[in-house]
């Protein structure tokens, strides 16, 4: 075997400088291997420039082919109102202050319900993931709510509390938590097996290996989690503030968007749409976006953001 | 089956003052007709400072004879007597955790003996420049080269144990810690290990299938048969070089070779 032959005299080489180059040679060889970052500042700002211009771009051409529908008059003004129109209509509420009610009412509740959810997911996550019995009970059940509309549980929620709020928190939580649990779960899941056995090794106790082993290696996964919980809980929530409506309830962004429906206003209903989409991307870019960057970076993982 | 585990000195009147003893340690995996016999009968002492290798062929049980010592697994039979606590182990991965970066690795096995943190911040840096990473501690594990994150993960293992009073190590367990690694980077970390076992002075219990890396390495050489892994021969290549340690390497070649032609026929 002639591999074998050159092996020899590596070894034999490598042993006989040992100690008077191995300083020299640890040193050298640690800094050709050490992986090289690339972080460039054109690089950082190209990509800035990606991020921020291709989006905005995407917009703009979205309104421009919407402008020149309306401008062909393809549908009636009543279905498709003019962009600027809505514009109108977004300012007037701003104008008016309108705006802050609705958007308080609304955001105050998704992220009231958004913590419920968090409290209640986290430890059915953990239990999912951990307990194989109580997995193989309602991990399907879990797993099927995750696929059944928020929308569905708006009359059962509605017959059993009223229209109140607890009817609306209901269907919040129904949302986000199979989301939340499932994205914990798959987080634990994905836990290369060696981990914890390096835990075990280093002298963690199951509490030890649970606070510095499994939750932070699952927190991908669970990031993910929350990020897709906090967009269920948005979606529900508007399914639920459109649905049921009552004086008592205050005006949330899903009453004003009804109410645009029972005016026939078309600019108020896109208005409403608008805001709607823009508390839901405004949360995700603010919060769960830089949040699930940093941790993404920290572990070297994040070539994808 | 009788089982018979025993920990700590205390528990076991065969472990006199070697670092490691296992008295015909069995290991059974699975029941009935499905079972397999991966050791029976093991025996094999390892002193105080000494630097052992286990050596053999795929299935020969090597692994699980370390997982048994570290602890991870239990023996379906024998005694396994320890002078410590907890080992320090090594894994072929480093298994670095990749949300700390190198320090916060070495110092987690102290976080979780509730060390200090000024305590464990001092010692982390010590085991750093042990292994000649002292500028890299603030570097997260992906930033790092295959030979470092080994290296890191070496000295987080020597920071695991317990039974240190003045941070000696007293055994140090490898499970092919190098066989990811690429063939230069492997020789210069064989290197490095030599260099910080002489420093640290532990008994070592080193797993590997290269024959060279085992001579090369050992003091002694531990040779295991396959299904069931039992010790067929050992070697003492303490010291050797040159012409004796080429002939040693061809010897445990050939009763390697047998060992797995054994298997060829039945």
């Amino acid at each position: 075997m002639p591999r074998h032959d050159s092996d020899v005299s590596t070894v034999d080489t490598a042993s006989t400088v040992d100690a008077v180059n191995s300083d020299a040679a640890v040193e050298g060889l640690d800094r050709l291997d050490t992986p090289v970052a690339p972080s460039g500042r054109g690089l950082r700002r190209r990509r800035l420039a990606r991020s921020v211009l291709a989006p905005i771009g995407a917009i703009v051409l979205i309104i421009a082919i919407w402008q020149s529908l309306w401008a062909a008059a393809f549908w009636p003004e009543y279905q498709l109102p003019a962009p600027l129109d809505v514009w109108r209509q977004i300012l007037e509420v701003t104008e008016s202050g309108e705006v802050w009610t609705l958007l308080w009412t609304s955001v105050h509740r998704a992220v009231i319900g958004f913590a419920i959810a968090l409290v209640v997911a986290t430890p059915l996550g953990l239990l999912l993931a951990k307990v194989p019995l109580v997995r193989a009970a309602i991990g399907p059940l879990i797993s099927g709510l995750q696929s059944l509309p928020s929308v569905a549980w708006v009359p059962a929620a509605v017959l059993w509390f009223g229209l109140t709020d607890a009817a609306i928190y209901t269907v919040v939580l129904l949302g986000a938590v199979p989301s939340i649990a499932n994205g914990l779960v798959a987080g634990i899941d994905h836990i290369p097996p060696i981990l914890p056995r390096v835990g075990k090794v280093l002298g963690a106790n199951k509490l030890q290996a649970a606070r510095h082993i499994l939750l932070p290696a699952a927190l991908p996964g669970y990031l993910a989690g929350l990020k897709q919980g906090w967009a269920f809980s948005w979606r529900s929530l508007m399914a639920a503030e459109l649905i049921a409506t009552s004086p008592q309830l205050g005006v949330g962004l899903g009453q004003y968007l009804d109410n645009g429906k029972n005016l026939s206003d078309m600019s108020m209903v896109m208005a409403g749409i608008g805001l709607i989409f823009l508390v839901g991307v405004g949360i995700e870019l603010a919060v769960f976006r830089p949040l699930e960057r940093a941790v993404l970076r920290a572990r070297g993982l994040s070539g994808a953001v | 089956m009788t089982m018979t585990v025993a920990l700590d000195v205390s528990a076991s009147d065969t472990a006199t003052d070697a670092a490691v003893t296992l008295s015909g340690v069995q290991k059974v995996f699975g029941h009935g007709a499905r079972a397999v016999t991966a050791l029976d009968g093991v025996d094999l002492t390892v002193e105080p400072g000494e630097f052992v290798c286990l050596l053999g062929a795929s299935g020969c049980g090597k692994t699980t004879v370390l997982n048994l010592i570290a602890g991870l697994d239990r023996p379906t039979g024998g005694d396994i007597a320890l002078t410590t606590t907890r080992p320090a182990v090594m894994f072929q991965e480093a298994a670095l955790m990749p949300w700390l970066t190198a320090s916060g690795n070495v110092e987690l096995p102290l976080r979780l003996a509730g060390v200090k943190k000024p305590a464990r911040r001092e010692r982390a840096a010590e085991l750093l420049n042990l292994v000649r990473l002292g500028g890299v501690g603030d570097k997260r594990p992906h930033e790092l080269s295959g030979g470092m994150r080994q290296r890191v993960a070496l000295a987080r293992a020597l920071a695991s144990t317990v039974d240190a009073d003045e941070g000696a190590v007293s055994l140090l367990l490898m499970d092919e810690p190098f066989s990811a690694l690429d063939a230069i980077t492997r020789d210069v970390l064989q290197g490095e290990l030599l260099r910080v076992w002489r420093a640290t002075g532990p008994a070592v219990v080193f797993v590997t299938h290269d024959v060279r890396e085992a001579v090369r390495l050992g003091q002694r050489v531990v040779l295991l048969s396959s299904r069931p892994g039992r010790v067929v021969r050992e070697w003492n290549v303490n010291g050797l070089s040159g012409v004796e340690e080429a002939r040693v390497i061809d010897d445990v070649n050939a009763r390697l070779r047998e060992v797995i032609s054994s298997h060829a026929a039945a």
